[in-house]
């Protein structure tokens, strides 16, 4: 035949078509997913215990979106506390100061060492041992005083629960991602006369903040969730409205699928800022083109 | 010493670095053992030796990169990283070091460029977070300098995207961009691939065309040879050898010169 043909010619070799891998065992995994997908759809569809009709009415109810906006309050302003303070301490944990580094590196210690749950009661039962909060010189004249319990509401608890923790994860984030910014970065900078505090801002923190995105992105979307801690400090937050509902109708499942949807939506908005930032923040670094390679591709490798 | 004092006395402007009997040591390894070593005005003076020699080291000590751990080194006249009073030197503030590098440019042999921002925004970055210029002024300069390098076309790369070569004329234009008086490089050439080497050191020729005084840690004979008034050929951390690049290329006096250069050579 013409193949017999062409093995004689060393220059039709050249020309022969070429046959890509193929992926049977990709296929039978499709299959085996559907299957087990097309099965909790079926339970999902057809168990009427589930009641999406209560899922429904409850998700866009006056009370789940309160305890809704109270999540999305709490996370905002506890991620805002952590990433400030957290680079403060990063910056202070990597200065030449000895006594900046041991503050920093005490404040780590203390708060990432204990539970996150035992700080926010910690901060809601402060008044009980700290009846007054004055400021003033220490040993020295004061200057006002204010109840405790008055200037740390169930709100100031929680943030203060949750933001002073996650100040000490950001600063260890924010710690790696200052140290993995080439030190000839820094030395150019003060070459060209730049002064320590310059530096830091134009040149090691925007190369950092790449490094940084996808820790704080995580740290945010797991805030999220850790918010419904502040259950332990009364503070009616979307999983605690939920379970309260829950305790009335008894309908815990579709109650939970309430939560559960509204998180997913959180988190799905959070992932889509988060790959808006990375790319923002990928400016002058190359990546390679890495275009997503289809699951079935017929022209795997190089095109 | 002699020669040195000989040397002063024939140029009439004050020297633009005097460093005297400089020593530097990394924990029980002394890098540079008292180096003596003064360059005038619009000289260019090359590095030359082994690695390990501490010829880097000295060239850092000079911008107060590194601090020295005996003796002094005076830019222009000032002392570097200290201030003389009272019978002693007082070390200075970060911030007053930064203030003293202004008048010093330096180019690494990494470039050390700034990643995320264009050619021509690495070369403003300085004249406008340092010295706080208008920001039309500063991009002219900017374009100028990079037309100078031969880079006006690049302007608004991103250094990833540019070679080695164009990497490295950039980062000469940004050292340029703070209009220092002595431009110190740091093996400039090399982490370039052999057929870029050229066109930095045809920009480094220029610019000492122009006056401008230049101290150049390099393994680049012929440029040592052709462009510089002395060469300074350093091993173990101290000056062995120096003198006009004819000199001590064509008739080495030490034995550690000698060997040096028959290998390079």
């Amino acid at each position: 035949m013409s193949v017999e043909a062409a093995v004689d010619s060393p220059v039709a070799h050249a020309d022969e078509p070429i046959v890509r891998l193929r992926h049977p065992w990709r296929w039978v995994a499709v299959a085996v997913i559907a299957l087990f997908l097309a099965q909790a759809i079926v339970f999902a569809v057809t168990n009427d215990k589930l009641r999406w009709d209560l899922v429904w009415g409850y998700l866009f109810e006056e009370s789940i979106l309160r305890g809704l906006w109270m999540t999305v309050k709490l996370t905002v302003v506890a991620m805002v506390v952590g990433v400030v303070l957290g680079t403060v301490l990063a910056v202070m944990r990597l200065s030449d100061n000895p006594v900046f580094r041991a503050v920093a590196g005490g404040y780590v210690w203390i708060f990432r060492g204990t539970p996150i749950l035992v700080q926010l009661l910690f901060w809601f039962f402060l008044g009980t041992v700290l009846p007054t909060i004055t400021i003033g010189i220490p040993f020295g004249p004061d200057f006002g005083s204010w109840a405790t319990n008055t200037v740390i509401s169930q709100f100031t608890a929680a943030i203060l629960g949750l933001g002073l923790n996650e100040a000490a994860y950001m600063a260890e984030i924010v710690r790696a991602g200052i140290g993995s910014v080439d030190q000839g970065q820094s030395e150019a900078a003060e070459a060209l006369g730049m002064s320590p505090a310059t530096t830091y801002r134009r040149v090691v923190l925007p190369q950092a903040a790449r490094l940084i995105v996808p820790p704080t992105a995580n740290q945010t979307i797991s805030m999220l969730k850790l918010t419904s801690l502040v259950l332990v400090i009364g503070l009616p937050e979307l999983t605690t409205t939920v379970q309260l509902i829950y305790g009335r109708n008894l309908q815990q499942i579709p109650m939970l699928l309430v939560a559960s949807i509204w998180y997913l939506v959180l988190t799905t908005l959070l992932t889509i800022v988060q790959s808006r930032l990375e790319k923002r923040m990928s400016r002058g670094v190359s990546r390679s083109g890495t275009e997503r390679r289809k699951l079935f591709t017929r022209q795997g490798g190089r095109s | 010493m002699s020669t040195e004092a000989a040397e002063a006395a024939m140029t009439t402007a004050s020297p633009m670095v005097e460093a005297i009997g400089v020593r530097k040591v990394y924990g029980r390894n002394e890098v540079l053992k008292s180096i003596d070593l003064t360059v005038q005005q619009g000289e260019v003076v090359s590095l030359l030796g082994p690695s390990g020699s501490g010829k880097s080291t000295f060239l850092r000590c000079i911008n107060h990169l590194e601090r020295v751990d005996g003796g002094e080194i005076s830019v222009n006249g000032h002392l570097v990283g200290y201030r003389r009073a009272h019978g002693k030197k007082y070390e200075l503030r970060r911030k007053e070091i930064a203030a003293a590098r202004r008048d010093v440019g330096m180019v690494f042999q990494r470039f050390n460029l700034f990643p995320h921002r264009t050619a021509i925004e690495n070369v403003m970055e300085a004249p406008l977070f340092v010295k706080r210029r208008n920001r039309d002024e500063v991009r002219k300069q900017a374009q100028n300098l990079l037309d100078r390098v031969g880079l006006a076309d690049h302007a608004d790369a991103y250094p990833t995207t540019l070679s080695g070569g164009q990497q490295q004329r950039v980062a000469i234009a940004r050292a340029l961009a703070m209009e220092p008086t002595l431009m110190l490089f740091d093996e400039p050439t090399s982490a370039l691939d052999p057929e870029l080497v050229g066109e930095v050191l045809d920009v480094m020729k220029g610019l000492a065309e122009e006056g401008m005084t230049m101290i150049v840690v390099t393994h680049e004979i012929g440029f040592a040879r052709e462009v510089c008034n002395r060469v300074v050929f350093m091993d173990g951390g101290v000056i062995v050898e120096q003198g006009v690049p004819d000199e001590v290329f064509g008739n080495p006096q030490h034995a550690r010169t000698q060997s040096f250069l028959s290998k390079v050579l």
